[in-house]
């Protein structure tokens, strides 16, 4: 694990995954330790994202890191057109690891092989954004107590969203059933369905919330955007049918609990907020755990 | 006895160099653009919807004095997958091949993806070939795992 970069989830093997969820646990029960005060953790965002990028300066101010780093392109050497190569030597003679986010596909992965300290993905356009996904993991396995073997529902807009995409192939490995949501034109592309399939596990589509609700273990809730429909005539058709209301979950199981990878917009009614199935908030919450356990395992002071 | 005439050869022979045979016809300046041959200073020499007993029309394309590097004619396999390969010395065969598909190819392709960090950059291109039935030939980008298909494919 040491001085690896994390680009894409793939980068790490199930093994490797598996331990840093445990080293997450561990966090968990003692969040605020000192073990990282001799590093300094580079935080770049070529482009704003508050929330991850809090995450990350949390989890490695809480480990006792220094933080140094942009939070938009806007104020730094990028926009006097520097490249995004002289940007990443120069901040790494700086730092020991960089957690980047970046408007381009495919950015992170190029900055890892010109990088000589190890680079986290916070995000790379619509491509990868790893350690949602293993928050995600961390947060279904946290509540259920395992992953193997789950009823798993994706609801809302299963077309464009990268987390919905990255989870499901996660997902293959632990022997989900997947039931799909969404309305038709927002269904999850073909390649991921085919993922599923290679891995020989089940799949069921529905468009509507209601008829699937009391199978699940996991309701993976996300935005439905109307700048994503072709007809806004089909957006104004759809838009209320993927809208959970705290009355629809009376039909769930008991263990059921509500994920968001946040920010919502009005796809969760806010009557949900107080139902003990809503998970979104602690969901956020554990990616401070999960993104203590890869900084501290990339820089090589915790084994996993 | 032989009595059947000579086949006159429409596009005339060659000295030294190379001949790209069995290119589909409708490749053919797609083929000479991806080699570069419309800028080289060599002889080029090449014909195309030509009679083909295999392909019903084909064309061709011999190069005078010029031998390519294995890399450059991977980059025609994309576009040309049946297209062979002749080295020609003192106007002898010296090597015949079909050229091949290969796994990977490195810079000579752009990615489709107009977000991709490699059309923003100064960056190599990277793709893996994906090519499970020949007809749905794509690269799948390094960077931006983004796929390119074949109707799609631009090259440097
Ligand atoms: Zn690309």
């Amino acid at each position: 694990m040491k001085d690896k970069s994390l680009v894409s989830i793939n980068d790490f093997s199930l093994e490797e995954r598996t331990g840093i969820l445990k080293l997450a646990g561990e966090f968990e029960q003692n969040p605020r330790q000192d073990i990282l005060k001799e590093y300094v953790v580079a935080t770049l965002f070529f482009e704003p994202s508050t929330r991850t990028r809090l995450s990350f300066e949390s989890a490695a101010s809480r480990l006792g890191a220094k933080v140094i780093g942009f939070t938009d392109a806007a104020s730094s050497s990028v926009k006097k057109g520097e490249s995004l190569k002289d940007t990443i030597l120069t901040v790494s003679n700086y730092s020991d690891i960089i957690v980047m986010r970046h408007p381009k596909e495919g950015s992170a992965r190029f900055a890892s092989e010109v990088s000589p300290v190890p680079i986290i993905n916070a995000g790379d356009g619509s491509n990868q954004h790893p350690t949602q996904t293993m928050l995600d993991l961390y947060s279904i396995q946290k509540t259920q107590g395992k992953l193997n073997g789950l009823e798993i529902a994706f609801v809302g807009d299963l077309k464009y969203g990268r987390t919905v995409h990255s989870l499901v192939i996660a997902l293959c490995d632990y022997n989900t059933t997947f039931h799909l949501i969404s309305p038709l034109e927002l269904k999850l592309p073909s390649y991921v369905k085919q993922h599923i399939k290679d891995r020989k596990l089940e799949y069921h589509q529905y468009t509507e919330l209601e008829e699937a609700l009391p199978k699940m273990d996991i309701l993976y809730m996300t935005r439905i955007q109307k700048e994503r429909f072709s007809d806004p005539i089909e957006y104004e058709k759809v838009k209320n049918a993927y809208i959970l209301k705290n009355k629809m979950l009376e039909s769930a199981r008991e263990n059921l609990k509500v994920l968001h990878p946040l920010p919502r917009v009005n796809e969760i009614n806010e009557d949900v907020d107080s139902n003990l199935k809503a998970y979104y908030f602690q969901q956020a919450q554990n990616g401070v755990y999960v993104r203590q356990a890869l900084l501290s395992s990339i820089l090589g002071v915790k084994q996993i | 006895m032989n009595n059947k005439p000579r086949k006159e050869l429409v596009v005339s022979a060659i000295e030294n160099g190379t001949v790209i045979d069995h290119i589909p016809a409708e490749k053919v300046f797609q083929v000479i653009k991806i080699l570069n041959l419309d800028k080289t200073e060599s002889q080029v020499l090449f014909g195309t919807n030509l009679d083909s007993h295999k392909y019903g029309t084909k064309g061709i394309i011999k190069v005078q004095g010029k031998y390519f590097e294995r890399e450059e004619i991977n980059k025609i396999a994309l576009v040309a997958p049946s297209a062979t390969l002749i080295e020609i010395k003192n106007f002898q065969v010296v090597l015949k091949k079909h050229v091949e598909i290969p796994d990977h190819v490195i810079k000579i392709a752009k990615c489709v993806n107009p977000n991709c960090i490699t059309n923003h950059e100064n960056i190599t291109t990277k793709f893996r070939v994906l090519n499970e039935q020949a007809k749905e030939l794509k690269l799948k980008c390094h960077y931006c795992e983004k796929y390119t298909d074949k109707e799609n494919m631009v090259f440097y």
